[in-house]
């Protein structure tokens, strides 16, 4: 297996060939806010939270999605950057409805965890309290819009790892939505095979088991890995 | 080499039938000179539909050919067919007292307008008919494909191309000879060409008319370079919004089937060509490129992020050629003349010549094609002769919602890439939107921010929430709510679109209100303590005041 070595904060780490740059950050021992990323999905390079700024100047980079080369020479905590990981996350809680006091997902939620780590206390942009719904037409789970971040983890794991395709997203821009189907209440699915995993890697109180009420969500968003690899190199967790 | 003309008839009136004209009733003086013409049963005079005549402003647009010259008459009302008729005929006592009827319709062809253009790209635009290829044969259409596939191998073509220093008329400026070799040289497979004519900014015509107007050229262009880069499969992505375009493209290429230019072994080599027209639903972002290849595949139009690029993983996977339509269609002249003597025009930097689509506070709107570096101030005051009350031009507004207003005091400037982007502003694909004293700046900046947040894929949250934001920030100073720390936080966020937005359009989204801000600043600033000195924005010739116009959201 060729490897490839890189400067991450000025620290040397050397990295399989092919290996992303979020993968030599945590090489390095270097741990970037990530929201939309999921190991064992797709990267998309959506939530801007990664970036990354090449030492060599030019256009930031994103972590996940961006392969390792050999001879780079990478920053991940600017001031720069710290100050516009903090905006994406301000733009995050401002564009949605999000209200930690009574969501399923309080103390177990990657979008409160990413507030932390970038220290957003509040918006500094006015909250748009945009009129969204919830669909609770599923027997089992409910899909609360306000909590959406739209990372589209979702609709990746759905899509490639259980093979139904169910979520999708429609409009664009602010108006954009998760559906499912084609627009349908999530119960009338019927391609939805009830396996959960959307709800399991949903980063915040978005996806939720009905039974869980206020901070009762404790998601498995590394069940998409665990499935990947399981399949892909025939390993499973319980060996 | 000079362009083949075709032994015309000694008399033709020459109509213009694309878009800009047809508004204005084109169609109707086509038809009411046909009939003029029918019961007069005329000898030798042709009546000619063709394409683009320049100054789309003054349409219908109609050039009368004769032994002694052209005329060019415009807002000829379909009344007036048979004073045509009578002009356009042989010198007499009745032709002499039509085209003294026309007077006031006639233009000066020697009008800075007309005289200080170059065409490259349209040089038989307004020439041929866009609707036959024979004509279009006839005025040398596919005459460098067939010297191409008969003399020249991909290299030599690839190295005409990088000589001639071309560089990408959709905008960004890449050279194109560079992008080709990019492609060429991916390890063996498959490769396709593709067409960007999702042309979405605002203010921007220069590709509608070329496709309407000149489609084989533009077919020619892809399939050389289809050739180049070894390719035997091409798409044209056209925005919906352009049905004429598209009828008149899906014609050309079906003629063009038809008559062995495009298909199997063409032109007896064994080079094979097939192109198809994809038509738009209606996204500016499908104008980027990597998003415009996934709608071409039938997926939603959302930009990833590059690398990889698609000259090495494109549609399907396979390497893409992805051109602007301009680009194209400069190539068939390119080759004719050589490399060298495209790169004689223009500057060092930017060489050949560009198409502009000049309109707004401007006396003569319309198509020109100029030398880059030509001033600005040339194209704006001398071509399209200043603002049509006399009052001093504010700014122009280049590049649409990525670019950004050059003030008057800078319009010295040359119309190249660099300087253009020194200016805060940027080519793009060469829509210039002039602007007059009563516009405000901040409407301007907010009505390209309203745009950019209307038309955000919603992918990633610079682009889909920071716009947002940017939007109701201009709205505090366009309604003189603002204070001075939202001067401080607009500024500041952004610089964080434009720094971390996935793609050109999010990055590209700020440049409108930073340009204002640079050259304009006074005028937000007087939007914090008091009125505005600005007109209130209905009087604006660009920006309506949001709400309409389908760009509000």
């Amino acid at each position: 297996m060729s490897v490839v070595t890189l400067r991450v904060n000025g620290q040397e780490v050397a990295v399989p060939a092919g290996a992303s740059l979020l993968e030599a950050a945590r090489a390095a021992g270097v741990e970037l806010p990530t929201l939309c990323h999921l190991e064992g999905l797709t990267p998309v390079g959506a939530c801007r939270l990664c970036l990354v700024a090449p030492e060599a100047g030019g256009r930031l980079l994103p972590a996940c999605a961006t392969e390792a080369a050999e001879g780079m020479a990478i920053r991940t905590d600017t001031e720069e950057l710290q100050r516009y990981r903090r905006m994406a996350v301000e733009l995050f809680f401002a564009e949605g409805n999000h209200v930690c006091a009574f969501c399923v997902a309080n103390g177990d939620c990657e979008l409160q965890d990413v507030a932390v780590a970038v220290g957003m206390d509040h918006s500094r942009f006015p909250y748009r309290y945009p009129h969204r719904h919830v669909d609770a037409s599923h027997p089992q789970f409910a899909l609360d819009h306000h909590r959406c971040i739209l990372c589209t983890r979702c609709v990746r794991v759905c899509d490639e790892i259980e093979g139904a395709h169910v979520w999708d997203v429609a409009m664009r821009g602010s108006q954009c939505t998760i559906i499912a189907g084609l627009d349908e209440p999530w119960g009338d699915v019927e391609a939805c095979t009830s396996c959960g995993k959307c709800v399991d890697v949903c980063p915040t109180g978005a996806l939720f088991r009905k039974e869980d009420t206020t901070a009762e969500k404790h998601p498995h968003a590394e069940r998409a890995e665990l499935l990947r690899r399981a399949r892909e190199q025939h390993q499973w967790s319980n060996q | 080499m000079p362009v083949p003309q075709p032994e015309s008839p000694a008399r033709q009136l020459r109509c213009c039938g694309a878009s800009g004209c047809r508004s204005a009733g084109g169609d109707a003086l086509l038809a009411a000179l046909r009939t003029a013409c029918d019961a007069d049963a005329t000898e030798g005079l042709t009546i000619k539909p063709v394409g683009c005549l320049r100054l789309c402003g003054r349409g219908p647009l109609v050039a009368c050919d004769g032994p002694e010259g052209t005329r060019l008459y415009g807002a000829v009302p379909p009344e007036r067919a048979a004073d045509l008729l009578a002009a356009a005929r042989e010198q007499g006592a009745e032709a002499g007292g039509a085209r003294a009827a026309l007077e006031s319709h006639r233009l000066d062809l020697e009008h800075p307008f007309f005289r200080l253009q170059r065409p490259v790209v349209l040089e038989t635009c307004g020439q041929v008919d866009p609707e036959s290829i024979d004509d279009a044969l006839a005025h040398g259409a596919y005459g460098q494909l067939r010297r191409v596939l008969a003399e020249l191998t991909p290299k030599q073509v690839r190295d005409e191309v990088r000589r001639s220093g071309l560089r990408g008329r959709g905008g960004a400026g890449y050279p194109t000879g560079l992008k080709w070799d990019t492609v060429a040289l991916q390890p063996p497979g498959p490769r396709t060409v593709v067409c960007n004519a999702d042309e979405g900014d605002p203010g921007a015509f220069m590709d509608r008319s070329v496709l309407e107007s000149d489609p084989h050229r533009l077919i020619e262009g892809m399939a050389i370079a289809a050739y180049a880069v070894g390719a035997d499969r091409g798409y044209v992505y056209v925005r919906a919004e352009y049905p004429l375009a598209i009828e008149r493209l899906r014609l050309a290429l079906q003629q063009a089937r038809r008559k062995g230019v495009l298909g199997r072994g063409i032109f007896g080599s064994d080079f094979s060509l097939t192109i198809e027209v994809r038509v738009g639903a209606g996204a500016y972002v499908c104008g980027e490129e990597t998003a415009l290849l996934l709608s071409i595949q039938g997926q939603r139009g959302m930009p990833r992020p590059r690398p990889p690029y698609p000259a090495q993983s494109g549609l399907w996977g396979a390497p893409t050629l992805i051109n602007n339509v301009e680009t194209f269609s400069a190539v068939p002249a390119i080759l004719r003349e050589g490399g060298d003597w495209y790169a004689a025009m223009g500057t060092e930097g930017s060489r050949g010549t560009k198409v502009f689509a000049l309109s707004g506070a401007v006396r003569h709107t319309g198509l020109v094609e100029v030398p880059m570096g030509m001033p600005l101030r040339t194209v704006v005051e001398e071509m399209g002769g200043g603002v049509p009350d006399g009052s001093a031009v504010k700014a122009v507004q280049t590049g649409g919602p990525s670019g950004g207003c050059i003030p008057e005091e800078r319009l010295d400037t040359p119309v190249d890439y660099e300087s253009l982007l020194q200016l805060g502003s940027m080519m793009g694909s060469g829509g210039m939107v002039v602007m007059g004293e009563t516009t405000s700046m901040p409407v301007v900046a907010r009505h390209f921010m309203r745009f950019s947040v209307n038309e955000s894929c919603g992918k990633c949250v610079p682009c889909r929430a920071g716009t947002v934001q940017l939007a109701e920030l201009l709205d505090r100073f366009v309604e003189h709510r603002a204070e001075a720390a939202d001067l401080e936080r607009l500024e500041e966020l952004c610089g964080m679109v434009r720094a971390t937005s996935l793609c050109g359009l999010g990055q590209a989204a700020p440049n409108p209100v930073l340009s204002t801000l640079r050259w304009f600043r006074h005028e937000y600033e007087a939007a914090l303590r008091e009125p505005s000195h600005c007109e209130p924005p209905d009087t604006c010739t660009v920006g309506p005041d949001g709400e309409t116009r389908g760009y509000a959201p």
